[in-house]
């Protein structure tokens, strides 16, 4: 032990010749103390709730009395489960509705507010235009479905009054409560709440992208359209990144609007994992079987995420 | 935090090359200016479409039920009629329901920032050991879904009989949201110049003193943005309040109105006005901290 711990000590004397002891240890205080509140909350409240999930997907539980052991029992019942096939397939639905359509829009609708109309009519104009798109992101999703669901609503909801009032009657339809309607119309909405996310990121990313190129290409002769794909696109691809990876996380883990819209209904049509999970858990009471929802869910999220930065690490790379 | 939210500020003067308003006014000619009267009218549309849903619950908040099955949703109200909005406020006790909301968030937020500064402090300028995995499981933790964690939440709420009462939400989303602050911040301390801790450090001030004597003032801007931040979001959360709070007492807004939902007493101008008056706390906070909300978003996003 002691010809272990000489070698180390030996060197202090030499880092430190003239300065004081009281002085070193002011240079390197104890920092981990200051981490001390938050590692205790995080693993009272993140870490423990967390390995609790996992052991209760492998017992039988309804919440009450002692968990039983039961395995890989609620996996394999999962993997049989047309429910959990709908609920994932759901999930697609919601990414192509909160990743792919407004990132879509997203850009088209930046790329119009800076590059065109910023310019034409004033930054005034622009801003005005990009907080009317934004506001939905900033209302409690929830309240914003509850009004939307009374809109969609068959019977007293102003779409199918308005559509009455104008001779449609056949298009009046039972928008939230017909198999055929409700994933429609929940990804309509969606659209709608997420759509201002990307317009926001995408006009800040383009504050970042040098004018000089905009002005030669353009005194190229490089149309809006091709400056657009040649030099907004490629510039930006960061922040793209940056929103496809938060917007496919929150289209996994969505929940409020679909209990406020659907509860996942009618047989199944909209629901989506999260919910599925929240049914097992309390009006169920299968705790066991929630929680391996939960986990399987876990697992893809992560699995997404890893996934979305090595590719933006490798397209990263191609670029350096 | 490099992007400021001034949208198309006038180029730097010391900039090289002339700027060519001669190129712009070129474009133009081809165009002649009803192109982009188009693009204008094409960008309004689609921000009408967003407001339509707005439109539709502010006609219909304060019109009669009767004058709605008549005139249908897209009338003027006649009068205005409050026996929804009074019927809506009393059902759900909505000034208890905004003390709640604005007691929960409020407190999450000034916690949550707090956790996270004392957090990146240790991570970003003390640079302890580990700090790497220590910031990414906090990334980890941020990706979380709520339901891998809700039951066993619930679990412990009732055995330390927090359940059912707001310090049960203010502690879980305390800790949520200090997981995205502290990895946010501790990024923004980590470019911390080194030469004002060495100066404060070789005036004799302690680390305690070092941190809010040096690091907090300069640091002050990210912090207010993530305390709005954090009030937004906790406000705007529905999925653990819904689980934890099933009293009318101690219920948020979202949650207490979702709990009406398929009421039969909810009427149409029940129902708007509600979801008005809903919407209103976030709509004024919106207004009042656009700037600091599209500076924050960003700063999100390039981090």
């Amino acid at each position: 032990m002691t010809t272990l711990s000489l070698p180390r000590r030996a060197p202090a004397p030499r880092d430190a010749p003239g300065r004081p002891a009281r002085a070193r240890r002011h240079g390197r205080p104890v920092y981990w103390l200051y981490l001390v509140p938050g590692a205790v909350l995080f693993v009272a409240v993140i870490v423990v709730p967390f390995v609790m999930n996992v052991y209760y997907s492998f017992t039988r539980w309804p919440g009450i009395g002692d968990p039983r052991w039961t395995g890989l029992d609620n996996y394999t019942r999962l993997l049989a489960d047309e429910t959990f096939w709908t609920s994932f397939r759901n999930s697609v639905a919601m990414v192509v509705a909160m990743v792919v359509v407004p990132t879509l829009i997203g850009l088209l609708l930046a790329a119009v507010l800076f590059d065109y109309l910023g310019k034409r009519f004033g930054p005034r104009v622009a801003s005005v235009l990009r907080a009317t798109y934004y506001l939905p992101q900033v209302l409690p999703v929830a309240v914003a479905g509850i009004l939307w669901s009374w809109i969609l609503n068959p019977q007293t909801g102003a779409l199918n009054v308005l559509l009455r009032e104008a001779g449609l009657d056949r298009l009046a339809l039972n928008w939230l409560g017909d198999t055929s309607t409700a994933l429609p119309s929940v990804m309509t909405v969606m659209i709608w709440v997420q759509v201002g996310y990307p317009v926001v990121i995408f006009m800040a990313a383009l504050q970042r992208v040098d004018p000089e190129l905009y002005e030669a290409a353009e005194l190229d002769g490089a149309g809006w359209f091709r400056r657009f794909r040649a030099i907004t696109l490629p510039q930006i691809r960061p922040e793209t990144f940056v929103v496809t990876l938060t917007c496919t996380i929150a289209a996994l883990k969505v929940f409020g609007p679909i209990y406020v819209l659907t509860r996942g209904g009618p047989e199944n049509s909209t629901n989506v994992p999260s919910y599925f999970a929240y049914q097992s858990f309390f009006p169920k009471s299968q705790v066991g079987y929630g929680a391996a929802i939960a986990t399987v869910l876990t697992l893809v999220v992560v699995v997404v995420a890893l996934v979305f930065i090595r590719l933006q690490a490798a397209s990263e790379r191609r670029e350096g | 935090m490099t992007t400021e939210p001034v949208v198309l500020a006038p180029p730097a003067p010391s900039r090289g090359t002339a700027r060519t308003p001669v190129v712009q006014r070129t474009r133009d000619r081809n165009h002649r200016g009803a192109v982009r009267w188009v693009v204008l009218a094409a960008a309004v549309v689609v921000a009408v479409a967003m407001m339509v849903p707005f439109a539709i619950m502010l006609l219909n908040a304060f019109k009669a039920p009767g004058e709605y099955s008549a005139e249908g949703p897209l009338s003027l109200p006649s009068s205005l009629y409050t026996d929804g909005l009074v019927a809506f406020w009393q059902r759900v006790d909505y000034p208890e329901k905004l003390l709640n909301s604005t007691l929960i968030a409020g407190s999450v937020a000034v916690l949550a920032t707090l956790v996270s500064l004392l957090n990146a402090y240790a991570l970003g300028i003390g640079r302890i050991r580990g700090r790497m995995w220590v910031v990414a499981l906090f990334l980890l933790a941020n990706m979380l879904p709520q339901e891998a964690l809700v039951y066993p939440l619930y679990f412990l709420a009732k055995e330390t009989g927090l359940y059912n009462t707001q310090l049960s939400v203010i502690i879980i989303f305390t800790v949520i949201q200090s997981a995205f602050g502290t990895y946010l911040l501790a990024s923004v301390l980590s470019t911390f110049p080194p030469s004002v801790l060495e100066a404060a450090a070789l005036d004799g001030a302690s680390s305690w003193q070092v941190l809010w004597r040096v690091v907090f003032p300069i640091a002050r801007p990210t912090l207010s943005v993530l305390l709005i931040f954090f009030f937004i979001w906790t406000w705007n959360e529905f999925f653990i309040p819904l689980v934890m709070l099933i009293d009318n007492s101690t219920q948020t807004i979202p949650v207490a109105l979702a709990s009406l939902q398929g009421d039969r007493l909810m009427d149409v101008p029940t129902i708007n006005a509600g979801a008005l008056v809903s919407l209103l706390p976030a709509v004024v906070f919106f207004l009042v901290f656009q700037r600091t909300l599209t500076r924050g978003i960003t700063a999100g996003a390039v981090k």
